[in-house]
């Protein structure tokens, strides 16, 4: 193997950032799941019937399937009777009247994330909802939204708060028949975020949730709701890191968008769960659904994800077209570095007329890393003149990675317009050797390359994250690419 | 500026270059000709630093210092520059942006500070001028879908705004039209200081009617085989490469 290639290999290996485990005392179930457990939290949380019948619905569905096995990851089985269901944070007496209350070492792990938890930081203007484990934290900026009438809350909060909104609009775009793990998390979900943005309502700051797993053995299944009424329109951001642990975790959550009429929700998530060490040890297992229902008329819907972290992920983030002339968006970044393995894409539904859609999907695999992109696009019958632009590109680094594209495309009307486009390149050594040549460190040209290699990507984010995908990129990768 | 002393170097075990001296001066211009296939190439890329290459024997002293112990951007931050034959794309990378990085690394390796993007484009606008780039140029990624006259004017205009002490051009002439080559000529004539060096390295003598060496060196199978002042490099055109060869040979 020549030095360029060597160098390039050195400089993937990176060790994970987040990797801190912080003390906090936990009030958790035993490990396992039965009807018991999923009684438990729902008795926890104070729940109401309807929810509580959900769940025992969810549950003994989900008794009867098995996991998936098409996608293209490897892992063991997972042992669900050795997961945690159940971890929260212990509270000294009541729940946190303010973030005063909250446990100071909860904050400064925050900080530490670099979270802006207090309204006085860094991304002020940034409204953030914090789930530790499984539980919500602490939600900012509260009552200026509050006066837009937008609702920014903990899930838990939106079942004791609005549950007419949450038994109306749960389950709605993803049924907990829908998928082996989307059946596990309607179960046992313990909170997540809930957001209603009502007509025409621009909402007046990005709203941001981080997750971040703390307690051993725990899983974390969050489960968020985002209902975009008529002509408003909402962009969400969501961060996610866990810490280093031997055994692999397991992160099993559901995302729910319903846009009506005219409305926008744009959806962007940083992922950076812990990928496992440089032999692929630990890790997290990020088994995710997220859907989005472009419900009226003209709505849209567009998903931007960048995925560092996790061992393994398993993530389509889709949309369903359903209103004429409505928009599908997906804009995706994926990094697999020593032995994580990723099978992530999304599927765009044409159900409206003239709907459109359009995937921008860039693959990064470096060391052993294993990156495929699976996407589906249907067009129905009723979809007439629908279109479709697809371009997935993927990049190598090294020799030992791979990278695979299984697209699947369903035409059943003959107006439909569908094109795809793939390409698959390797970082040239003359690239790096022509920025070298003009003073640039090898690891600042693989960072440069593989940055402008994903620029129509983060081009999508909000300016703050993009410059910290960036960064995050870069880190993954000096680790290898940046 | 530039001493090379018997130099010995090759690539994937196959000898190529075979014991090259040249001594370059500052202010000097340096033509190296030969046929295809002599080692011009490899001789850029060996000073250069670029990956693959093995020195055998011989050493480069560069300004003092041991050039081939110095890292590839080492040697470019302390003004060793090359022009290269076949510059590479670099999709989605604006640029400014590489340019300005670039031109920072320097900068910080001789303690200035750093220019900013505002301090960046004014110090740039009138080289990009004299190279009849259009403005919109350092908005597009780094040569993706330039023609090939626009990849060789882009080696010149960063060579302009890098400063080098020493520059490298390897066969910059060739792709390029007429009109192109007179300023892309122009351009590197333009650099040309007492305290700075070039090496032309060029199969053809159409450039050298336009930068004027002060020597002219022919590069045959590894080794310099003659050494001249401009006029050599007319009289290669008239008679080609086979009347050294030859020449040589006889003598030997």
């Amino acid at each position: 193997m020549s030095t360029a290639t060597e160098t390039i290999e050195g400089l993937v290996k990176q060790d994970y950032k987040y990797g801190f485990v912080t003390d906090i005392e936990n009030e958790s179930a035993p490990p396992g799941l039965s009807e018991d457990i999923v009684r438990l939290i729902s008795s926890k949380k104070g729940e109401p019937e309807f929810l509580l019948e959900w769940r025992l619905r969810a549950y003994r569905y989900w008794l009867t399937m098995t996991p998936p096995d098409w996608p293209q990851v490897h892992y063991p089985p997972i042992d669900f009777q050795d997961i945690i269901y159940y971890s929260a944070p212990k509270r000294r007496g009541d729940a946190p009247k303010s973030l005063d209350e909250v446990d100071p070492k909860l904050l400064e792990m925050y900080a530490k994330l670099g979270i802006p938890l207090r309204e006085r930081e860094r991304l002020a203007g940034v409204a953030v909802d914090a789930v530790l484990d499984s539980v919500s934290v602490g939600t900012t900026f509260k009552e200026k939204l509050a006066e837009k009438g937008v609702i920014f809350c903990s899930f838990s909060e939106a079942v004791r708060e609005h549950p007419d909104l949450v038994k109306k609009h749960l389950g709605s775009v993803v049924p907990y028949t829908d998928n082996y793990y989307a059946a596990l998390n309607s179960a046992v979900f313990s909170d997540g975020s809930f957001c209603y943005i009502p007509k025409g309502v621009r909402c007046p700051m990005e709203l941001s949730t981080y997750f971040r797993i703390n307690a051993a053995k725990s899983g974390q299944f969050e489960r968020t709701l985002i209902v975009a009424e008529e002509g408003s329109h909402v962009s969400y951001l969501e961060g996610c890191t866990a810490p280093m642990r031997d055994e692999n975790q397991l992160h099993a959550a559901v995302v729910e968008l319903v846009a009506m009429d005219g409305a926008e929700i744009k959806y962007s998530t940083v992922q950076n769960w812990y990928p496992g060490d440089e032999n692929g040890r630990g890790g997290i297992f990020n088994f995710v659904t997220k859907r989005g229902l472009a419900k009226g008329r003209c709505s849209k819907i567009s998903w931007t994800q960048v995925e560092t972290g996790s061992a393994i992920t398993w993530k389509y983030p889709s949309c369903i077209l359903q209103g004429d002339n409505s928009v599908g968006e997906f804009y995706s970044v994926a990094v697999t570095n020593n032995y994580q393995q990723a099978d992530t894409g999304t599927k765009m539904i044409h159900i409206g007329k003239n709907t459109k859609s359009t995937i921008i999907s860039k693959g990064i695999s470096a060391g052993r890393g294993q990156n495929s992109y699976r996407g589906l696009v249907k067009i129905m019958k009723s979809a007439s003149h629908a279109r479709n632009f697809s371009q997935c590109d993927s990049l190598l680094i090294g020799n030992r990675c791979g990278a695979h594209t299984f697209p699947y495309i369903e035409v059943k009307n003959t107006t439909a317009r569908v094109e795809h486009e793939a390409t698959t390149s390797k970082i040239g050594e003359d690239q790096i050797f022509y920025c070298n040549q003009r003073g640039l460190s090898t690891q600042d040209a693989v960072n440069m390359i593989v940055n402008g290699y994903c620029k129509e990507v983060f081009r999508q984010l909000p300016m703050e994250f993009a410059v910290e995908a960036q960064k995050l990129l870069g880190v993954s990768l000096e680790g290898s690419v940046g | 500026m530039l001493e090379i002393r018997n130099l010995h170097a090759g690539i994937d075990g196959k000898q190529i270059l075979k014991g090259v001296t040249l001594t370059i001066n500052p202010g000097e211009v340096h033509a190296i000709m030969g046929p295809n296939g002599s080692g011009k190439s490899t001789l850029s890329a060996v000073l250069a630093g670029r990956d693959g290459y093995e020195v055998t024997a011989g050493e480069v002293i560069y300004q003092g210092k041991s050039l081939l112990e110095m890292a590839p951007e080492e040697r470019a931050r302390e003004g060793v520059f090359l022009a290269f034959q076949y510059p590479v794309e670099i999709p989605g990378v604006n640029s400014t942006y590489f340019l300005k990085a670039a031109l920072n690394e320097v900068r910080k390796h001789h303690g200035l500070v750093e220019l900013d993007a505002i301090e960046f484009l004014a110090l740039v606008k009138d080289k990009m001028k004299a190279l009849e780039l259009r403005e919109d140029f350092l908005k597009r990624p780094v040569n993706e879908g330039f023609s090939g006259g626009e990849k060789k004017k882009n080696e010149i205009f960063q060579m302009a705004v890098l400063e080098p002490k020493l520059a490298i051009l390897d066969e910059t002439d060739s792709g390029l039209d007429i009109d192109a080559l007179k300023v892309v000529s122009a351009g590197v004539n333009r650099l040309r200081r007492a305290d700075n060096a070039q090496l032309v390295i060029t199969h053809y003598q159409r450039l050298l009617a336009y930068v004027i060496p002060d020597f002219v060196h022919v590069l045959c199978d590894g080794r310099i085989v003659r050494s001249g002042g401009k006029e050599l490099a007319l009289e290669l055109e008239q008679r080609g490469y086979d009347w050294i060869l030859s020449e040589r040979n006889h003598t030997a």
